[in-house]
This record gives C-alpha cells, sequence and structure tokens, in this order.
C-alpha cells in the first residue's frame, strides 16, 4: 500500500473535489444575486442578507420549517417508543409465535411505497371523516404511516441481543413490575441505541417527500421538501432565493450529523450485525 | 395464571400496538392495491375488470418506457456504486492514510441531504446555461453547451451521476464496518506467504465483504426501483419520458392526469413483482458463492 501512497492522496483529492462541489455551489450560490448565479459565479457575493431576507418575505419558509419539525419530532419520539417496546418484547419475550410474526413483519420492508401509496390516499380519506386531526392535511397524516416500520423494530431487536438480560433479574428481585424493568433499566441503558435511531428516523422523516406531497396539500401545512420543489419547478426561479433556501433546509440534518456523528456510525453497526 | 404465563401475556401487550399498525399501513393497503389493480373506473366509482388493467400494461408504451428506463438506472447505478463504496472503504479503512477521517466524512456527507435539496442543486449544475457548461466553455473542452437534461442520454447519465454522489458514501459505512470487523492477522500471515495487495483483496476482503456486498445491493435495489424524488425534480421525467420511473408514472397516473386508481394499482405491482425479482436473484447468487 506504501508506495501506492501519492497516487491514493491525489486520487482522494480529487474525487473530494467533486464531493464537495455542490456544497460549494450552494453556499456560494446562496451569497449571490440571481443574476450572478446565472452568469457562473463560483466566488462569494454579498448578497447572503438580502437573500436572506428575500427567502423569509417571499416565502413560507418559517411556517414550512415549523411543519417540517412538527412533524419529524412527533414521528422520532412515537417511532422510538413503539419500536424499542415492540422490539424489546420480540426479544425478552420470545416464543415460537412471536418469532413466526416477527418474520412476517419483516417481510413488509419489501414492499415498495408506490404500491401502498394510493390505498393509503383512500383510507386517510376515510381517516377524514373521522376526525381532521387524523385525515388529511393534518401532521398526523404525514407520520402516521412510519411511526411502526419493520426496519426500527428489526433494529431495536438486533440491539437487544446484546443487552444483559441479568440486569432484568435483578430488577424483578428489587420488586419492578415489567413494565417497570422496561422504563426504568431497559431505556436507560440503551440509550445509545435510542440516539442512533433518533437521528436515522429524524433525518428520514425531515427529507421525506413523496407522502408528504399526496398527503399534505394546503399551504399551511406544507413541509419544507414541499415548498423546495415548489420553488425549483417556478418558471424564474431567483436563484440566489432557491440556494439559500436548499441551505436552510440541508442545515439541521448536517448540524445533527455532525453532533452526534458517533453515535450515528454505531447505529449503522447495528443494522448490519 | 402464574407468572410465566402472565409475562407471555405481557409481550404480546407489547408487540400489539406495533403490529397492528403494521398491518394497518403495510398489509392492508398491499391487499387493498391488489384488489383495485383488478378494478377500473374514475374516481369512486370502480368496478372489477380482471386482469384488464395487467394487460393494458404490456402494450402501454409509457410503462415500457418507464419500466425500460427504471432498469436502466438500476443495472448501470447499483453495481458502479457499490464497487466505487468498496473502492473508497478499502483505501480509507487503511491505517497509514492521513485525514482519514475528513475524507470519510466528505464522501459520507451526501448522505444527509434532503433527496429534494440536493436535486436542485443538480438541475442548475447541469442546466443548459449552468455552471458546468460555463467551465467547460471557458477551458474549450466543449464548443456548444451540452444539453445535459435536455438530451434522452444525458439526462439518463446526469440522473445516475446524482444517486451515485448521494448514496455511495452511505453504503461505504456498511463495508467501513465490515472491514473493521476482519481480523488483521489474516494480512499478516499472507503478507508473510508474498500475497500482493491485489491478490490480498480478491483473496480475502471481498469473500469476507460478501454479506454485506449482498445487503447492499438488495437495499440499493429496492430503493433504485422506487426512484422518485430525483426524477420529478431534476428532469421532471423528460426529456419527452426519457426519465421518467415507474414511481412518478403511478404518481402521475394517480394525481397528474385524470385519475385511474385501478390502473395505477396494476402499475404498482410491477413494482412488487421486480422487487422480489431482483430479491431472489440476488440472494441466490449471494447463496451460490456462499457454498463454493
Amino acid at each position: 500500500m506504501k508506495k501506492n501512497n501519492l497516487f491514493t492522496y491525489i486520487f482522494l483529492i480529487l474525487m473530494s473535489i467533486v464531493f464537495a462541489f455542490p456544497f460549494y455551489f450552494m453556499i456560494v450560490s446562496a451569497t449571490n444575486a440571481s443574476v450572478d448565479v446565472t452568469k457562473g459565479s463560483l466566488l462569494p457575493g454579498n448578497q447572503l442578507i438580502e437573500n436572506f431576507k428575500n427567502l423569509l418575505s417571499q416565502t413560507d419558509m418559517l411556517v414550512a420549517l415549523k411543519n417540517s419539525a412538527i412533524i419529524a419530532l412527533s414521528q422520532t419520539a412515537l417511532a422510538l417508543l413503539i419500536s424499542s417496546i415492540a422490539g424489546y418484547a420480540f426479544e425478552i419475550y420470545r416464543s415460537k409465535a412471536t418469532d413466526f410474526i416477527f418474520n412476517v413483519i419483516l417481510t413488509s420492508m419489501m414492499i415498495p411505497f408506490a404500491a401502498l401509496m394510493i390505498p393509503l390516499f383512500r383510507l386517510f380519506g376515510k381517516f377524514s371523516a373521522i376526525h381532521p386531526a387524523i385525515g388529511f392535511n393534518s401532521y398526523a397524516s404525514a407520520y402516521l404511516p412510519y411511526i411502526a416500520t419493520a426496519f426500527l423494530i428489526f433494529y431495536f431487536r438486533q440491539n437487544t441481543k446484546m443487552f444483559q438480560q441479568e440486569l432484568l433479574e435483578a430488577g424483578r428481585i428489587d420488586g419492578l413490575s415489567e413494565i417497570g424493568l422496561f422504563i426504568k433499566i431497559y431505556m436507560p441503558t440503551m440509550k445509545n441505541t435510542y440516539a442512533a435511531a433518533a437521528i436515522i428516523t429524524f433525518m428520514s422523516a425531515w427529507n421525506n417527500y413523496l407522502w408528504p406531497l399526496v398527503s399534505l396539500q394546503t399551504n399551511e401545512v406544507k413541509t419544507v421538501p414541499l415548498l423546495l420543489s415548489n420553488l425549483g419547478s417556478s418558471y424564474a426561479p431567483d436563484f440566489g432565493l432557491m440556494m439559500i433556501a436548499i441551505l436552510v433546509a440541508t442545515i439541521p440534518t448536517i448540524a445533527i450529523f455532525f453532533i452526534l456523528q458517533k453515535y450515528f456510525v454505531a447505529g449503522m453497526l447495528g443494522a448490519v450485525k | 395464571m402464574n407468572v410465566f404465563q402472565r409475562r407471555k401475556l405481557l409481550g404480546w401487550a407489547f408487540i400489539f400496538i406495533p403490529i397492528s399498525l403494521i398491518l394497518l399501513f403495510y398489509f392492508y393497503p398491499m391487499i387493498e392495491a391488489f384488489k383495485m389493480s383488478l378494478q377500473s373506473g374514475h374516481g369512486a366509482n370502480l368496478e372489477y375488470v380482471g386482469l384488464t388493467n395487467y394487460k393494458r400494461l404490456l402494450s402501454d408504451p409509457v410503462f415500457i418506457e418507464s419500466l425500460k428506463n427504471t432498469l436502466i438506472f438500476l443495472l448501470f447505478q447499483v453495481p458502479i456504486m457499490i464497487v466505487l463504496a468498496i473502492f473508497f472503504s478499502v483505501i480509507l479503512n487503511n491505517k497509514t492514510l492521513k485525514f482519514k477521517g475528513f475524507f470519510r466524512t466528505i464522501v459520507f456527507l451526501p448522505s444527509v441531504t434532503s433527496l429534494v435539496a440536493y436535486s436542485l442543486i443538480f438541475k442548475y449544475i447541469f442546466s443548459n446555461n449552468g455552471i458546468l457548461n460555463q467551465l467547460l466553455l471557458s477551458i474549450h473542452a466543449i464548443e456548444q453547451p451540452i444539453l445535459w437534461l435536455a438530451h434522452p442520454f444525458w439526462a439518463k447519465f446526469v440522473i445516475i451521476l446524482a444517486i451515485t454522489w448521494r448514496w455511495t458514501g452511505y453504503n461505504m459505512i456498511f463495508f467501513l464496518s465490515a472491514l473493521q470487523n476482519i481480523d488483521q492477522e489474516i494480512y499478516e500471515a499472507a503478507d508473510i506467504d508474498g500475497a500482493s495487495a491485489i491478490h490480498q483483496f480478491f483473496k480475502i476482503t471481498l469473500p469476507l465483504l460478501k454479506p454485506v456486498v449482498l445487503f447492499t445491493s438488495i437495499t440499493s435495489t429496492i430503493g433504485t426501483l422506487q426512484l422518485f424524488d430525483e426524477t420529478m425534480n431534476i428532469t421532471n421525467g423528460g426529456p419527452g419520458n426519457a426519465t421518467l420511473t415507474i414511481s412518478q408514472y403511478i404518481y402521475n397516473l394517480s394525481f397528474k392526469y385524470t385519475p385511474d386508481f385501478g390502473y395505477a394499482a396494476a402499475v404498482s405491482y410491477a413494482i412488487v413483482i421486480l422487487v422480489i425479482f431482483f430479491s431472489i436473484i440476488q440472494m441466490k447468487v449471494g447463496a451460490n458463492n456462499e457454498k463454493k
């Protein structure tokens, strides 16, 4: 390997430029006026604040950020709670029957979303008649289909295999109930697992596009990806504004990634073990 | 009721809610979609028409084109990306390499961007008077701007490039974690035996990575078969229908054209069949290699 090092570094630097260029283009364009972006300027400009003001005055970015935050946080909290209880129970209260059901649940990972979309659309039409809070254009309609997923249950079950069950016996001797064991022993012990699951779930919720496109039709509930997509398909887009919108939309996930990087990598490891 | 029976009952209580939700949001819609695929009509007035929708599929040029496009994306993009991810992971797993953490982060960073956000950036990089054409013109690499998004071949190329940019780092993480689990003594022994680096890669590393290759190629295949966000936002399926995917066609049939849920459901079952077909092939290939 050693003699190849120079070539390795040249290759890696070239590839890094390719991987980083879209980020550079986004950041630089966010500081330029629309006309400079179309001229192909790759140098930073002084329009950052102007673009940001335009973003706030000409689009519903703040509303979209609020909507995305509510949906992504609700989805993450509910998904973590429901999937961790299930992953725990499938491992701790294991029997032949629960194993069979677990395997059936796993097959749902193979179902493509496109096949679910229209029936889900009709299902939420029915929910609308029951209560508007769970029908179309409700926050719940955007996240309910994702709060119990086979992937996350599988992930929690895999990680529960590494959890020391002796701790539960000790808890039982101390007189904790079965629910108490879960809350007071399992949850604190597994906080790394929860953190990694939270990042994965939050990112996929924040970036989700196709189902919110179908389920959230009014402007008051539109999420960030929907707003971006609308901006991008307009006939005469303001490129500076567009790029700062993309930048604002990307900052939350990149920030979360950098803050919780070590859990993220650990979480990915858990998924393949 | 003794303590063990009580615990068993509690176990069922714990999994009751997630099971109900998965039945409601995955299996019920799956069965509904199949029933709908046997029906036809507009809006709520559906009636059973047997296999008519499936017969229509075979003679629908737009469906055939979307199927062709999706398969082209799949057959080019997934192998290119997996090979690239393995390549990066092997280089970036080298202990003596400096700035490893930096390079890993750069390659991984695209996978935390939103699909819509990165699609729009690619759309502007590759637009007719976009930054890439201006750069290529200024260094005289081309005489005329290349119509990246208006040419059927280049539009497909841009989509493949975009997905590769977004997902290579994500897949690399799985390979890196697998590489770190390989015992270094195997390589030391191979060094003593005089095996070259390339020889070691094909005889040691690659066989040990096989389960991860299987995992990443199945998940990538399922993802690519459902491609929607990128083509919708970079090319909107165009030019003509040159980048229309099956998912986007289903969306158009359901929400853009006069809604025809029955036919859209039949098209969606094409994806179901493809997912099952490719997963079985990949698992078969994986299993055969294991026996050797």
